[in-house]
């Protein structure tokens, strides 16, 4: 414990680490209220390995990765919501489609040339001490766009996720608020992969959402309460990733795990 | 004065149509049940009433008020089973179609309170929505589109899933309001004695025939009498 915040004071990629991640995890954790309560959950999972799939190909042909993830998973985000509101194929399985595709084209761009380097199993499982101060960067942006949006709508946010007819029967463009979640999801998912990875991302969105759920009664204290859990699991996690040699995504989802299932517990016993 | 007129209206779900040449109006401060068999295209119709899809022929046309005047209460769905809300903010957010402005100020709050209190569940405020009875969910929904509008209200089959003096309850509530503050009321409903009981106009939409007229008219037809048995 001791050792890391010696360490965090000594070394310049542990406080981005910390910084870009402090940012992610409050992000994805506001979103992941609205996705979680709207079904959604999985759209997360499948916009991550999109991400995947572009930043291989961004990569072999020396692109820069940010600028071709970017645009490609917030059009694939925008295809997903489509798909999930009207369509002959059900959103879920619609989502598993486009997301195993993207995989699979992503480890074929890779393998073309030249196999699996470093770089491309960074973007799978994270490499948060990677962190340029670039990344950094584009991270604050992007965080400081997500929070001021989610604040400013955050009424509307919750009519739409509460009740869908009754937001458009009272004259509230719906579709727009639903790209706009879309939206933000997929700039914070794509800036997020770098450091949880894309298999792991998904868990930032669920996890914080339903561990608040698990006590809270009104819908702006799981906002804060599922924010607060995810900026403390992903502390706790890279401090343990320290401490135990373990990988730093691994250990944030199942610090989130382990968080999740102490308020289960708590839950069951103020029921009780 | 006519609040809404519905003329020549044909509405459809791609090639399939629903609804055919319907015509009627409703007035303000009628309380008109639209009722008819499953398919019968009531929910099509009550999409068509709140700008949620366009007729394919013919005209919705509201006289004196706007689509934002029109109270809605909608069928439960899924996600509201298990929704984390307090009750306050669930009819607050029934103002938020009101006005272009981002956050709720004081005359807000004050509209979701004092419609609280008209449906007598001002003490339930800061419970959790998901942990109420279906009856309160229902009131709880009700105050919300009041928020919205309190000149017509439109309820998709209120009282479905509610016990028996849940429903006795609510229909008092709805008669209360359309008696005594004059909010005109259209209902969809399966329970065509209730609809009777209560309403003073009536919509059969069926295959082959449709009715539209006032209650006492429609207790002399032959649509009613099959369907109730002659009672």
């Amino acid at each position: 414990m001791i050792e890391f915040f010696d360490a965090f004071l000594t070394y310049s990629f542990l406080q981005r680490a910390v910084l870009v991640g402090i940012l992610v995890s409050l992000c994805l954790a506001l979103l992941g209220v609205s996705l979680v309560l709207k079904r959604y959950s999985m759209i997360g999972d499948g916009l991550s390995h999109v991400g995947f799939g572009a930043l291989s190909i961004a990569m072999v042909f020396n692109l820069a990765p940010l600028a071709v993830s970017i645009p490609v998973v917030v059009i694939a985000a925008f295809l997903l919501l489509r798909l999930n509101e009207n369509s002959k194929i059900k959103g879920d399985s619609a989502i598993a489609m486009v997301a195993s595709s993207s995989l699979a084209i992503g480890a074929i761009v890779t393998s073309l040339k030249g196999g699996m380097t470093a770089d491309v199993c960074n973007y799978m499982f994270g490499s948060i001490l990677t962190m340029t101060s670039i990344d950094v960067w584009i991270t604050a942006v992007v965080s400081v766009i997500v929070i001021v949006l989610y604040i400013l709508f955050y009424n509307r946010m919750f009519l739409v996720t509460f009740d869908e007819n009754f937001a458009t029967a009272s004259g509230v463009n719906v579709k727009k608020y639903n790209m706009i979640l879309a939206f933000l999801t997929a700039i914070t998912i794509v800036v997020g992969m770098r450091m949880m990875g894309a298999l792991l991302i998904s868990s930032l969105i669920i996890f914080p959402a339903l561990t608040a759920m698990r006590v809270c009664k009104s819908f702006k204290q799981v906002v804060i309460v599922s924010a607060i859990v995810s900026v403390i699991c992903f502390s706790i996690g890279i401090i343990a990733s320290f401490v135990f040699s373990t990988p730093v995504g691994a250990s944030i989802v199942v610090s989130n795990l382990i968080c999740f299932l102490i308020f289960f517990f708590i839950g069951k016993i103020k029921a009780a | 004065m006519n609040l809404l007129l519905c003329e020549n209206l044909c509405m459809s779900y791609e090639n399939n149509k629903v609804l055919e040449n319907l015509s009627f109006s409703v007035e303000e401060g009628d309380y008109l049940s639209i009722i008819g068999e499953n398919g019968s295209g009531k929910t099509t119709l009550m999409k068509g009433i709140l700008g949620l899809m366009r007729p394919t022929e013919g005209k919705i046309l509201l006289n004196g008020i706007n689509k934002k005047d029109i109270g809605y209460l909608p069928q439960q769905t899924v996600v509201q089973k298990d929704f984390p809300a307090s009750v306050l903010e669930v009819v607050i957010s029934g103002t938020v179609g009101k006005s272009k402005r981002l956050f709720y100020n004081s005359y807000n709050k004050k509209t979701a309170l004092e419609n609280l209190k008209r449906l007598d569940i001002g003490h339930l405020k800061n419970h959790s929505y998901k942990e109420l009875s279906g009856g309160q969910q229902q009131r709880v929904l009700l105050a919300r589109a009041l928020c919205a509008a309190s000149k017509l209200l439109v309820l998709d089959e209120p009282t479905a899933g509610l016990d028996p003096i849940a429903v006795a309850e609510l229909y008092g509530i709805l008669d209360e309001l359309n008696k005594t503050e004059k909010v005109t009321i259209i209902t969809v409903s399966h329970d065509i004695d209730s609809a009777v009981k209560n309403s003073n106009k009536i919509l059969h939409l069926g295959r082959n025939v449709t009715f539209f007229g006032k209650t006492e008219e429609y207790i002399q037809t032959d649509i009613f009498t099959r369907i109730t048995g002659g009672k």
